[in-house]
């Protein structure tokens, strides 16, 4: 999963860093295919080499030391609202069909059955960088078909061009990688489909482990599966598995 | 009046009952979970917490039973996940009922500008098509635009590297929104690794973190922020977030872990004789900036 993410990442771009996979997803791509790549952390740090070893928060003394810029989260955000991030990860609790994520409870929010953490820059990132991408284990619990909440919003109701009309600035999730395949959204947003199965997955197998009726693309390809150069990158980067033990690379 | 005070004095002085109180303010590092502890022990209560997210602090105070109000973006532990004692307030009104203002990092961040601006609110685009908007009572959307209100904490607590007696701090690395919330605030408590001379901050006076008005306490405490790290100083204690994580699982655990680490402690410093590999947090390989140069003539 953090490999499929990483290409995600293109070389060159600037790249809003979330929490846990993401930071080795961007660790991944800028030692391999995007060597360029720049990675804005909303604790208030701009970077380009990934820092040397585990990092168990983005404010970890290892992520500081050589940083190109240490700045304030207002800062981060300026750079965000103008439109500058090309590509932001969220991670969450579960994902719908049109890729709205829910990261603030399970059930009615007055009265939750589970409450979780909430937004922390989740919201902004969806609403304001030019695209994003969730990462997800993939349980039919975790892709529904509506989420109880939208903490971060994708394609809304799933009716063309609802960013745009609703006033959100970014074009949303582009795509939503899961321990099982890839889904990727139309260009002018609306409901995910099944672009690619990782290997050792049949589309028939990601269908039923879904919780909407998941489309599958036409061209629907297999992934390409981690290089051993970007295996050495993750464990490189988490040692000793704290961030990938829980799926697979 | 002197600033220069213990942090059992500056939390009897100044945090008091109903409060809001700023904490955690630059995100991960430079938590100030002594001051957090001091507060329990103290026995404050009916406070509002603001911050955009707190590593396990918010989720300590709010087992403690000190706590009426999150206004925050997230609560939780950072690298284990759900906040247990958050969990047990919003699901079962464990210990007490919780009221929750949600918000995202950048509209706390906005609304503390806002009170810091003297401006009734800010407009952004942040929060559009996100349920933070039926949720958090305070925020209304207005010609396409979310209003975000100010927020204006009576308290801000900060723990920085170094400080002098006057209040002047210098805090490094990133700052997430600490100068927001100090501007913010009516009040600022600092903790400092260090307490140096005024020389030493003046030397550099871009560094500062606030203006020193508003600071009225300064509390030497060194390792006042463990278990979340402190640039050039401490590194982040993942075995005793872990540790925390498991133990406030249940409602006994939390109980028996605020026992232990919290309310049978009398200060930070017998805290951290209790801390399991203390010394090896230490940073041990510095890396000094270049110095300015603030000649004038």
């Amino acid at each position: 999963m953090v490999a499929v993410a990483a290409r995600e990442i293109a070389d060159g771009e600037l790249v809003f860093v979330g929490m846990r996979l993401p930071v080795l997803a961007f660790a991944v791509a800028r030692s391999t295919h995007a060597p360029s790549a720049l990675g804005l952390y909303e604790v208030g740090l701009l970077r380009a080499e990934p820092a040397e070893g585990f990092l168990g928060t983005m404010g970890d003394p290892p992520n500081v030391a050589g940083a190109l810029w240490a700045t304030r989260l207002s800062n981060v955000m300026a750079l965000l609202a103008q439109g500058l991030v090309d590509l932001g990860f969220i991670g969450g609790a579960e994902v719908d069909r049109f890729g709205n994520v829910n990261t603030s409870c399970i059930g009615d929010f007055r009265q939750p059955r589970v409450k979780l953490p909430g937004s922390g820059g989740g919201a902004d990132i969806a609403i304001l960088s030019r695209r994003w991408v969730t990462l997800m284990s993939h349980e039919k619990r975790r892709l529904v078909e509506r989420v109880a909440y939208v903490t971060s919003p994708g394609h809304g109701d799933g009716t063309p061009g609802w960013r745009a009309r609703s006033g959100l600035p970014g074009g949303g999730p582009s795509a939503i990688v899961t321990t099982l395949g890839v889904l990727r959204f139309p260009p002018e947003g609306g409901e995910a489909f099944l672009a690619s199965v990782h290997p050792g997955h049949t589309a028939e197998e990601v269908r039923a482990e879904t919780g909407w009726d998941l489309k599958v693309a036409p061209d629907l390809a297999e992934t390409v599966p981690p290089s051993d150069a970007e295996l050495a990158q993750i464990r490189r980067y988490d040692p000793d598995g704290f961030w990938t033990r829980r799926g697979p690379a | 009046m002197p600033k220069v005070m213990s942090m059992r004095e500056a939390v009897e002085r100044f945090v008091a009952d109903g409060m809001a109180v700023a904490l955690s303010c630059s995100l991960e590092p430079l938590v100030p979970f002594a001051a957090g502890h001091e507060i329990i022990r103290q026995g404050r209560r009916d406070l509002e917490l603001v911050a955009p997210i707190s590593d396990s602090l918010f989720d300590q105070l709010i087992g403690a039973g000190c706590v009426r109000r999150v206004t925050a973006a997230w609560a939780g532990n950072v690298s284990e996940g759900l906040g247990h004692n958050y969990r047990r307030a919003a699901e079962k009104g464990e210990p007490l009922p919780l009221e929750i203002h949600d918000h995202s990092n950048f509209s706390i961040s906005l609304a503390l500008w806002a009170a810091a601006w003297g401006s009734p609110y800010i407009p952004t685009r942040t929060l559009l098509g996100s349920d933070i908007l039926r949720s958090n009572p305070n925020l209304a959307v207005t010609d396409g635009l979310v209003r975000v209100p100010a927020v204006k904490p009576d308290l801000a607590i900060l723990h920085v590297q170094r400080a002098d007696a006057a209040g002047r701090a210098h805090a490094w690395g990133p700052l997430g929104i600490a100068e927001e919330s100090a501007l913010a605030a009516e009040r600022v408590i600092l903790s400092c690794e260090e307490l140096v001379a005024a020389e030493v901050i003046l030397s550099d006076p871009n560094r500062v973190l606030v203006a020193e008005s508003k600071v009225v306490a300064v509390v030497p405490e060194s390792g006042g922020a463990h278990p979340a790290p402190v640039q050039g100083y401490w590194r982040r204690d993942h075995r005793s977030m872990r540790e925390y994580a498991e133990r406030s699982r249940s409602r006994e655990g939390f109980l028996g872990w605020l026992r232990e680490q919290v309310l049978e402690v009398p200060d930070r410093a017998a805290y951290l004789r209790r801390v399991a590999g203390l010394d090896e947090l230490r940073v041990r390989r510095h890396r000094l900036s270049a110095p300015a140069d603030y000649g004038a003539e």
